[in-house]
């Protein structure tokens, strides 16, 4: 079931592109958490799937018998989906600081840095 | 040697305090450097031949050394380089006296003897490159020393912008010449023979070589630096812009003469622009009224004499090109440090309000009247001997070349009537309004130009002095076999004796036509000839600008969206460019999927849709939420219950923050308004996605490698005591990640914080 | 948010994912669970007390301050690599101590799980502080905004 999940995958990956690309900075952001989804299911995949068998070893032995799913990919994966969390709700903050100090939330009026009479030679 | 390379160095980190300390007078102390750097170098005369080499390792990895040799060729130019140094450190002491940054000038002044000797002297091409660079940056420093006037901050920007794109092309080209070679070290290259002219880079690495060499040496069309570099105060000029670095490329040219020299190419582009050079610097000479200027032109045109001799590499064309490079730094140094005298004590270096300064000036005139008879070849002058060699060089030539030969008389004819201009019109006749209140300059002033143009009188008159130790020697280096020069002064009474009476009488008479109608001569010409490779420099400069600012606004219009996109496109065109490279299989194995996969597949991708198109955010915000769980789900059936349960709690707290912060956040709906290309960003979008669906699917076509998760597999429980694998690969066997990614998970909150205290400090 | 069926249920909910949440943590070694979701899951009561009761109910709950309770989930994940350390094996080396409980029952104590009290902690302490600031934002009531 690799490649249906690819084809998925791929799709997540266009929709958090798309919605990244946009000038609503909220629309950005749930581009952002789209994205970590996209990766971490890419992450696991890559791994290879095994249905049902999750990485546990029976209580009383010393290894699992036969084929269990990877257990390394769901490490990576377990922890990088905290910290998407941690990065999303930090970015969620200073977008609601950003309104507050700049009063809008479109990227292309977010001009502090780079003021557009700048652009003049 | 090395000590010779870094004492100008040392001095100069002591010059300001010296300055400090001793004030003008810090100038008598810091001469004694190159004084005693030049008795050292005399006393190693007899050594040049066949020359010495010292090595000293400084980043051995890089293979780049401090080596130096000393040969003919190195101790000519090291000998100018001390000897007129000494001169010019004695000269600007009275020149720049009581000046207020006199303390920096002796600090850049000796920074740029030390690079100098150091150019000649190197025998590594990195060490080489190196100093050839410091002499440029010393150039820019000293054009621009007095930099409260936008004129010489323009002529400095301008001379080190050429000579420094100079310096790139000169570093590819040995860089280039050094790898075909195969050593690093110039003897090595040049010991070989002619060798590189068979590899298959010889055109590019001579055109790079010969492009570093010419914009140094001001050749045609990269000449118009060095009239602007006529801001600098005169000693610079005079040591810099005319006997020592502009000759650098001269002496590259000579140096690596035994390895790249000899080919049809380089007689063409040597010949060819520096005869082009020699003449037009000439002609320009007579159209300009600055003294410094005029002098300037003719250094143009002596710099395109000295290229034009080395071009057909032979023993006649390197002979006249050495004695010509000695008697040109003697008399044009002189002569600029005349000209330095003139403008420091009557004002002004206008020709046409000069006059009469003969009797106020008297000793300035007579060293500045016995340089222009070097300068304009007249016998009992080092120059007539210098054209004796030319000439032989020229003969040498003539069967090919006969326009050349036309061309080097038409210069000898001018250079002969700009040297007659320069010995008399300041000086004779009527007593100009400047010239009436002016008086004899110091003798720290008068030192450098009446020694100099000594010099040139009694080489003149005995030139053997230094035709063997000199001139044969580092002919000697050039041409790699041994050169005897044995100069007698006037050989007899034929056609050639009777050219040069010619040459000079037509000198005259240009002279005194000259006089007459110079300034018409300048009204109908100048806008005409007048700075071609100037104004395209000023053009260049400005494309420069505005392409920059053009290619700003493009890359960099400060829109998030864009810069977005414009990464994307980038990671996306890179990654298709790298799977059209060799041949790729693709996993499209689609079947055996179970009804509840393909359906919790479905709700993801339907999910994502409607989050992706959504205009209203509850809509947006639910889809997300779907989105999540569906991933939980597709963990759940593929025996990962931690990651499941993980996503599960994650996305509930996601939609938690998010309804908390959208609700402080203006506008319901999340249409962005506004023109943006849509069709391009749903390209880029789709392309993204396409790329990671191949990658992914090439990735699963190979063949998986389970060795470490096996190994986990058994190792959790005997080692680690664990029976959760990805428990114990989390706290156990890669806990270090671990503890990273806590601290991240610490930092984003910390972080937060933060924004959150400074937003409310910043509204309170 | 006054809704009294919310009130009522987190009275019974929020505890017992908090218990919930423990015993995550304590079996994680060996079944699904751990730090992380333990973490998670704690977090998610208390955020359920917050929008039930108010962040300060949350607060109570929490005891300390919650970028204190991550800083002390940090120093604990620390101290878990000096056991190793005085012993002088590789950094993270897994230290057991099996005290004996009688009737055959072992209380497995290990730097491992003191790690991943570490964690449970820092999840904790992290999220909840961004959470309680955003409910508790002095300026902005989110109850006004429409």
């Amino acid at each position: 079931m690799e490649a249906p999940l690819a084809l998925l995958i791929g799709l997540l990956t266009g929709v958090a592109t798309w919605l990244m690309l946009s000038r609503n900075l909220i629309r950005l952001l749930l581009g952002f958490a789209v994205l970590g989804n996209a990766v971490n299911l890419l992450i696991f995949t890559a791994g290879r799937l095994t249905r049902d068998v999750p990485p546990i070893v029976p209580a009383g032995a010393q290894a699992i018998e036969g084929a269990f799913a990877n257990p390394l990919p769901q490490a990576l994966v377990l922890t990088a989906i905290v910290i998407g969390f941690g990065l999303l709700a930090f970015a969620l903050v200073l977008a609601w600081q950003a309104y507050v100090r700049l009063g809008t939330i479109r990227t292309d009026e977010m001009r502090e840095a780079e003021p557009p009479e700048e652009a003049k030679p | 040697m090395l000590i010779a390379v870094l004492a100008p160095f040392a001095a100069a980190g002591f010059a300001p305090l010296l300055v400090r300390l001793l004030g003008d007078r810090a100038g008598l102390v810091l001469a004694i450097v190159p004084a005693a750097t030049f008795v050292w170098l005399l006393s190693r005369l007899p050594e040049a031949t066949p020359g010495v080499l010292e090595a000293t390792p400084w980043v051995p990895g890089l293979d780049v050394a401090l080596d130096f040799s000393l040969d003919g060729l190195s101790l000519i130019f090291a000998l100018l380089i001390s000897g007129i140094g000494t001169l010019i450190v004695l000269y600007a002491g009275g020149y720049l006296k009581g000046h207020p940054m006199l303390g920096r000038f002796f600090l850049f002044l000796m920074m740029f003897m030390g690079a100098m000797q150091g150019v000649v002297l190197s025998d590594n091409v990195i060490t080489l490159f190196v100093f050839w660079e410091l002499t440029s940056l010393a150039s820019y420093l000293l054009v621009g020393f007095e930099s409260d006037r936008p004129a010489a901050r323009r002529a400095a920007l301008q001379a080190l912008l050429i000579t420094g794109s100079g310096g790139l092309a000169l570093l590819a080209g040995l860089v280039m010449l050094a790898e075909a070679g195969g050593s690093w070290r110039i003897s090595d290259l040049t010991g070989a023979g002619a060798w590189i002219q068979d590899d298959p880079l010889y055109r590019p690495i001579l055109i790079l070589v010969v492009l570093g060499c010419f914009t140094k040496s001001a050749q045609w069309p990269f000449h118009s630096w060095l009239p602007g570099a006529m801001q600098a105060p005169t000693p610079v000029s005079a040591y810099l812009h005319s006997a020592t670095m502009v000759k650098a490329g001269v002496y590259l040219l000579a140096r690596l003469d035994p390895a790249l020299g000899g080919s049809p190419e380089w007689l063409w582009i040597l010949t060819g622009i520096g005869g082009l050079t020699m003449l037009m610097g000439v002609v320009f000479a007579l159209l300009e009224t600055d003294l410094k200027l005029v002098l300037a032109w003719t250094t143009v045109s002596a710099l395109g004499t000295l290229v034009f001799l080395l071009g057909p590499t032979h023993e006649p064309g390197v002979k006249a090109a050495m004695a010509f490079l000695l008697v040109h730094a003697l008399y044009k140094g002189a002569l600029f440090m005349a000209a330095g005298n003139v403008d420091h004590e009557a004002g002004t270096r206008d020709l046409t309000r000069l006059g009469g300064l003969m009797r106020t000036m008297p000793v300035t005139f007579a060293a500045a009247a016995v340089a222009c008879v070097s300068m304009a070849g007249l016998p009992f002058g080092l120059g007539w001997v210098a054209k004796e060699l030319i000439g032989a060089a020229k003969i040498a030539l003539e069967d090919e070349f006969g326009i050349t030969v036309i061309a080097a008389t038409l210069t000898n004819l001018m250079l002969f009537c700009v040297a007659a201009i320069v010995a008399t019109v300041p000086f004779t006749g009527r007593t100009s309004e400047a010239a009436a209140h002016a008086h004899e300059a110091p003798w720290p002033m008068l030192a450098g130009p009446v020694m100099l143009a000594a010099l040139g009188l009694v080489f003149g008159m005995a030139p053997n002095l230094i035709a063997e130790p000199l001139i044969a020697a580092a002919t000697t280096a050039v041409i790699g076999r041994k050169a005897t020069l044995e100069i007698v002064l006037f050989k007899a009474f034929d056609w050639k004796f009777l050219l040069t009476l010619a040459t000079f009488v037509a000198g005259a008479a240009l002279f005194l036509l000259w006089r007459r109608s110079a300034a018409g001569w300048r009204a109908s010409l100048n806008p005409v000839l007048d700075r071609g490779p100037d104004r395209g420099y000023d053009q260049v400069m400005r494309g420069l600008a505005a392409l920059a600012a053009w290619q700003t606004r493009i890359w960099q219009p400060g829109l998030l969206h864009r810069y977005m996109a414009a990464s994307f496109a980038v990671v996306t065109l890179a990654g298709a460019a790298s799977l059209t490279r060799g041949e790729m299989r693709l996993n499209l194995d689609f079947d055996g999927g179970r009804l509840i996969e393909w359906a919790v597949f479905a709700v993801t991708a339907a999910s994502a849709l409607v989050a992706a198109l959504a205009t209203t955010r509850l809509l947006a915000v639910t889809a997300l939420g779907m989105l999540g769980l569906g991933v939980a789900m597709i963990f759940m059936l593929f025996g990962a219950p931690d990651l499941a349960i993980t996503q599960f709690m994650v996305e509930t707290l996601v939609v938690v923050i998010l309804a908390l912060v959208l609700i402080r956040l203006p506008g319901f709906r999340l249409s962005a308004g506004g023109a943006r290309p849509r069709w391009l960003y749903a390209g880029i979008s789709a392309g993204t996605g396409a790329l990671v669906t191949l990658l992914l699917l090439g990735v699963l076509a190979e063949p998986f490698d389970p060795r470490l998760s096996e190994w986990f597999g058994r190792a959790a429980v005997p080692e680690a005591f664990g029976h959760n694998i990805v428990n114990v690969i989390l706290v156990d066997f890669r806990a270090l990640d671990t503890l990273g990614e806590i601290i991240v998970v610490f930092a984003a909150a910390l972080a937060a914080l933060a924004a959150i205290g400074i937003g409310a400090r910043t509204r309170a | 948010m006054s809704s009294l069926i919310l009130r009522a249920a987190t009275r019974v909910l929020a505890p017992m994912m908090l218990m919930l949440s423990l015993f995550l943590l304590w079996r994680g070694h060996n079944l699904p669970g751990g730090g992380f979701i333990g973490g998670l899951v704690a977090t998610s009561a208390i955020a359920l007390q917050g929008i039930a009761f108010g962040p300060e109910a949350a607060r109570r709950t929490l005891v300390l301050p919650p970028a204190v309770i991550a800083g002390i989930g940090l120093a604990a994940a620390l101290v878990a690599t000096l056991p190793a350390g005085l012993a002088a094996l590789p950094f993270f080396t897994g230290l057991w101590l099996k005290l004996d409980l009688g009737d055959g029952a072992t209380l497995p104590l290990s730097t491992p799980l003191l790690f991943d009290i570490g964690v449970f902690l820092v999840v904790i302490g992290g999220v909840c502080a961004i959470l309680l600031a955003l409910e508790e934002d002095p300026e902005t009531d989110p109850t006004e905004q429409p």
